[in-house]
């Protein structure tokens, strides 16, 4: 085969990889188009994985045979993690990709230091140290939600000056390099400058953020990749870039609105720190708590039910307890929905999933906007293992951390109930009014133990 | 400027055009899995650590090239799978769990 035909056999396989990776993303549209979207992707991946094997040029391909082995003996069990711990899985392979995106602009930097353009250096410098930020900063996001590391946020005194500094020395390091190709000694401190900002700005940012934490580090990652995409003049990273880029983008744009807060706020913030003394006047009142037999009694008279899922229903792995009462209760003719809020679960969406996995329909899993619009007309509103996002103090009390943030407004029900293991405020630290409502019954105990107890009285009515 | 980095920056905004455009109607319940598919998309990167690793250059290249190649290909795998077990989870009522 001639290069020249070699070439546009490759560029023609980009092309339709491409054209694949668009209609992947389309088709994720619906749950019913989806798996073809997988599909799609997969043909697009291996098209264009086969036409480079084919023809750029290759000499040896036995590194290659041993890179794509590796890869493919630690892709495997990471296709396979449980659902809970998509999140860290999600981050970890936010890192491996900036990490390969770093090494080859790395190696291209190597390849012929001395005929680079200044353009050149300042391409691979800026994917460079966009990649390599997004490596360490994903790896510690990783760490976090593995509970390896601390999930509170952790800080001290100038923090955001020092982050500051590393990256503005990360940048000047850049800049020196394209000025004076010469001093090739800078371009590893620059990486290494690069890595540790990474760190620096991932390491104060608390569990909570997390949803929006790995959002942005997605598009970094997509970022990254498309810069390497100008790097190489390789339009498909270009695209497939774009796309990952776009996608990390939109969803921290949707994670930061359901927060309320700004991108810059997520960044330099050190979300928990705020809240320290907003739990001081919650003592004298009073709470009304209830057993399984009165909340099984009351759910039975219910008519339309909305249950409130929070991360801590997947903690105490009681979604399929979950799904018993789901169960129960539509056999008796009863409407029970679920109300998700955008960030409940560590990660965008991940509470559907969880939801998904216990065998409950997707159409009954309902977004925030329309759970609000039926509350007025319904009965219970179930809360298991959510707390912030349940707290009406976001829309009444001005003085609250979390004012303004878009909440389910379960207090709209008639009855609220809300199975939790004590009075303690939730992962920011919150007190929430909610808990001293007249309407709001305290289930306290382990959402999984609860929940099976509710089942179990409500089977022991049914059969009488 | 290089003619060559106006066309990438080209393709950049039109793809990022399209991205914004059908990544806007990905349903809100499949949030989880589109991060995990553009993710896997995204392991694309492995085409060119192929390359670098292939092209028997220098012994960092090929060194670089193959960490490369595996850290983007676990992600094209590991990414296809769970999306696609995800996926699988998400059925309508009435149907039976298979």
């Amino acid at each position: 085969m001639s290069p020249n035909a070699a070439h546009i056999i490759t560029e023609f396989a980009y092309l339709a990889a491409s054209i694949l990776f668009i209609f992947s993303l389309k088709w994720l549209s619906s749950p019913e188009t989806a798996r073809r979207g997988v599909r799609a992707g997969e043909i697009g991946m291996v098209i264009a994985i086969l036409a480079t094997l084919a023809a750029t040029g290759i000499i040896e391909y036995k590194w290659i045979l041993i890179g794509l082995a590796i890869g493919g003996a630690v892709g495997v069990p990471l296709g396979f993690v449980k659902t809970t711990a998509v999140p860290q899985r999600t981050a970890l392979s936010h890192s491996f990709g900036a990490l390969a995106a770093s090494l080859i602009g790395i190696s291209e930097y190597y390849a012929n230091p001395a005929h680079l353009t200044k353009f050149d250096v300042v391409e691979i410098s800026l994917e460079v140290i966009i990649g390599s930020l997004t490596f360490t900063g994903s790896l510690i996001a990783a760490g976090k939600l593995q509970e390896i590391l601390p999930q509170r946020p952790i800080t001290y005194k100038g923090q955001n000056i020092v982050s500051l500094a590393v990256l503005s020395s990360a940048v000047i390091l850049g800049i020196t390099l394209m000025f004076r190709p010469g001093l090739t000694v800078l371009f590893p401190i620059m990486v290494g400058v690069s890595l540790l900002f990474g760190v620096l700005l991932v390491t104060p940012i608390g569990g909570a953020d997390m949803p929006t934490v790995i959002s942005l580090l997605n598009s970094y990652a997509g970022l990254a990749d498309a810069l390497l995409g100008f790097v190489l003049g390789s339009k498909v990273l270009i695209i497939a870039g774009a796309l990952d880029g776009s996608s990390g983008f939109i969803l921290s744009v949707i994670m930061c609105k359901a927060m309320n807060r700004s991108f810059t706020n997520v960044l330099f913030g050190a979300f928990g720190q705020v809240q320290a003394g907003a739990g001081a006047a919650a003592e004298e009142r009073t709470v009304r708590s209830a057993t399984p037999e009165d909340a099984a009694d009351i759910l039975k008279a219910a008519s339309n039910i909305v249950i409130v899922p929070g991360y801590g229903m997947a903690v105490a792995q009681a979604q399929h307890k979950v799904r018993e009462l789901y169960d129960i209760l539509t056999k008796q003719g009863i409407n029970v929905t679920f109300g998700v809020h955008p960030v409940a679960g560590r990660m965008p969406g991940h509470m559907n999933v969880l939801l998904a996995e216990a065998d409950i329909p997707y159409d009954k899993l309902l977004d925030m906007d329309q759970v609000n619009s039926d509350m007025p007309q319904t009965d219970v509103a179930l809360i298991i293992g959510a707390n912030d996002v349940t707290n009406p103090a976001a829309r009444t009390d001005s003085s609250s951390p979390i004012y303004g943030m878009p909440i389910i407004d379960v207090d709209k029900a008639r009855t609220v109930m809300v199975i939790k293991r004590s009075l303690n405020p939730g992962f920011a630290g919150i007190d929430n009014p909610l808990y001293y409502l007249d309407k709001t019954l305290m289930l306290f105990g382990d959402a999984k133990s609860f929940v099976g107890e509710i089942v179990r009285e409500l089977q022991g009515g049914h059969q009488l | 400027m290089p003619a060559d980095f106006i066309v990438s920056l080209y393709v950049f905004v039109l793809a990022g055009f399209v991205g914004f455009g059908i990544i806007q109607r990905v349903s809100r319940l499949l949030h989880t899995p589109l991060m995990s598919l553009t993710n896997a998309l995204d392991a694309v990167v492995v085409v060119a650590a192929m390359i670098i690793a292939g092209r028997k250059e220098t012994e960092l290249a090929v060194i670089l090239g193959t960490i490369a190649v595996a850290a983007s290909f676990s992600n094209a795998v590991g990414g296809f799978i769970i999306t696609e077990r995800m996926l699988r989870m998400f059925k309508l009522g009435g149907t039976k769990k298979s």
